[in-house]
């Protein structure tokens, strides 16, 4: 995805807070046009705060960025103009149905008045809320509620999307069919989206590289697939059918590398030379005439790759108050009391 | 999710300042008129002050110097700013919801201004007070009250009571985004209800024995509020109750619409 000009351009960006810890300290990163940037990070590590500063609604401390070519501080409102934002929790007025909502954000976008309900009509057309559209929105369920957030966030065309935690709370339908959209303006209409998550599984399905953010510092940056191969290889884990075969078990494993035990009768070994080492495990138990109750080939995750770089798992990972406490535009309050 | 190929028209341009306010507005009095408890709540409380007080209280009227009028037609000046009251928690606490939910934060992210969102958000205010006004003066007029200055003072009324409700619900716009909670809002309308008790609410000031209480009911603005709309009830035409109670109400107004203009640029920290 090389291009002359990223389409968010970040350097040594930096917010501290009055009396609290640096959220964001001092992060680089680039994401070119059309790419999907994962933003992964446990609650708490500076993930909405950089979203904030990107769109406008929190300046940085210091360190600078760019957004659609546009700088976030001194060009703010060509900023908010290039880009669309799904903030964490769908901030939407239960009052108000959802093609009101989507009739206001034209309205207040300027979009012209003749082009306004079939703007709407589209938007509600493409994320699926075209029977629910004149219901109010407190009706809504969590994953209606994130499809139209979404909606709002593309009424104005943006080239750059960003979605905070877009997927938080959703049941798996609901977050496979927003993963299939978000995929969908990426790759089919040429969209720019950053994309902040805490969950593994949605940055490695969605985001073309990820950037690993833990205590406001970037501590990997890669595909996928990039900062898992950086990690090592895959394991494979074995539960004899006689759990009294363990000890043969780990004899015949051993020949392979260290082997650890999980205590209910498992044994997992590295495999370093990769997938291809599989067969010959399975060679080895057969003729070892081992009978195994399965046998699991794990690769590396980025769960992984976030235990290596900050010696803990992601899940729980979260220290401190929630960040997004930090507030933005409609947070002032909150964050003079950090 | 269906496919669709979405695309803008033509490219847009930042919404015109009257549109911005329009489309607040217009958001605001949706979400007025759709929560009957907005509506009805604010208006029965006054009503049901202005029932007990005009009846517990109509021995006042023998206390020497009382205007020759009933009880209700001194006490119904009050019903309007009780509703104004009303109207200031409801504007407030509107707004803290928006800061609170990050729908603030949503329209932050759009050309919109501040003083059109203020002006919008207001415009569900003005549409309570507008309602509240015609009822309490229905009211009255039925249960006896007779308007001293007629169809024409009626309509003066009308008109001073939504001016003292916006300068209220300026207060209340003004504590929503300077404290971002609703909770800030509403802890803050005891204290509004003591400033309409201390003020020349029951009794005309020159009647009110108690020293300190008449002069803290002098220098109390409500008072002057009061009296505007009181004038008009039971006197007339007065000119000079009038122009204090205008007066008081476009003061109030300027100040609180002011102080919540600045505290909204604070609040919509947007580079």
């Amino acid at each position: 995805m090389a291009s002359a000009q990223p389409a968010i351009e970040v350097e040594q960006l930096t917010r501290e807070f009055r009396k609290g810890p640096r959220a964001v300290d001092g992060i680089d990163l680039a994401v070119a046009p059309g790419e999907i940037y994962g933003f992964l990070g446990p609650n708490g590590a500076g993930k909405s705060t950089t979203v904030l500063m990107l769109t406008t609604l929190l300046p940085p401390t210091s360190g600078r960025a760019r957004v659609g070519g546009h700088d976030i501080v001194h060009e703010g409102s060509r900023v908010r103009a290039s880009i669309g934002a799904a903030l964490q929790e769908a901030a939407l007025d239960p009052i108000l149905s959802g093609r009101e909502h989507l009739r206001l954000q034209a309205t207040l976008q300027g979009i012209a008045k003749a082009d306004r309900d079939r703007r709407a009509q589209e938007l509600l057309e493409r994320v699926g809320l075209t029977e629910a559209a004149d219901r109010r929105v407190g009706g809504y369920s969590g994953g209606m509620k994130r499809r139209l957030d979404l909606a709002l966030a593309l009424v104005h065309g943006p080239a750059i999307l960003f979605l905070d935690e877009p997927t938080t709370g959703l049941d798996l339908q609901s977050r496979g069919a927003l993963w299939q959209e978000v995929g969908r303006l990426a790759h089919d209409e040429g969209m720019t989206v950053f994309l902040t998550t805490q969950y593994l599984e949605e940055a490695d399905a969605l985001a073309d590289r990820v950037g690993i953010i833990d205590h406001g510092k970037i501590v990997a940056e890669g595909t996928p697939t990039q900062l898992k191969a950086e990690i090592g290889s895959p394991s494979v884990e074995v539960t004899p059918v006689d759990p009294s075969a363990g000890e043969q078990l780990a004899e015949q494993l051993t020949r392979f590398g260290t082997i650890a035990r999980d205590g209910r009768g498992s044994i997992t070994v590295q495999l370093p030379e990769g997938d291809v080492q599989l067969a010959e495990v399975v060679r080895v138990l057969d003729q070892a005439e081992l009978r195994v109750a399965s046998l699991q080939l794990h690769q590396p995750t980025l769960d992984d790759v976030f235990l290596v770089k900050t010696g803990r798992k992601l899940e729980g990972a979260a220290e401190g108050p929630d960040e997004h406490s930090n507030g933005g535009a409609g947070g002032r309050s909150r964050r003079r009391g950090r | 999710m269906a496919v669709a190929a979405v695309a803008v028209a033509e490219a847009p341009s930042e919404p015109h300042l009257l549109v911005q306010v329009g489309a607040i507005a217009r958001r605001s009095i949706t979400r007025t008129v759709r929560q009957r408890g907005l509506l009805v709540f604010p208006l029965l409380f006054p009503l049901i002050l202005f029932a007990i007080n005009g009846s517990a209280l109509s021995s006042a009227r023998r206390i020497p110097g009382f205007p020759h009028v009933g009880y209700g037609d001194f006490v119904l000046a009050v019903t309007f700013i009780q509703g104004a009251l009303f109207v200031a928690v409801s504007a407030g606490t509107d707004l803290a919801r928006d800061i609170e939910s990050g729908f603030f934060n949503r329209l932050a992210l759009t050309p919109l201004s501040g003083s059109a969102l203020l002006a919008g958000q207001l415009g569900g205010a003005l549409v309570i007070a507008l309602i509240q006004s015609f009822i309490y003066l229905s009211v009255g007029v039925i249960s006896g009250v007779t308007i001293a200055s007629g169809l024409a003072g009626a309509l003066v009324v009308i008109l001073l009571s939504i001016v003292i409700a916006f300068g209220f619900a300026g207060l209340g716009s003004l504590l929503a985004l300077r404290f971002g909670t609703g909770e800030a809002v509403q802890g803050f309308f005891p204290l509004l209800f003591v400033a309409v008790f201390l003020s020349s609410s029951s009794l005309p000031r020159n009647l009110i024995q108690v020293s300190w209480f008449r002069e803290v009911a002098t220098y109390n603005p409500v008072s002057y509020m009061i009296e505007g709309l009181r004038s008009l009830i039971i006197t007339g035409w007065d000119g000079q109750a009038l122009a204090l109670g205008f007066g008081f109400a476009l003061v109030l107004s300027a100040v609180t619409l002011s102080l919540a203009g600045a505290a909204m640029k604070n609040r919509l920290v947007r580079t």
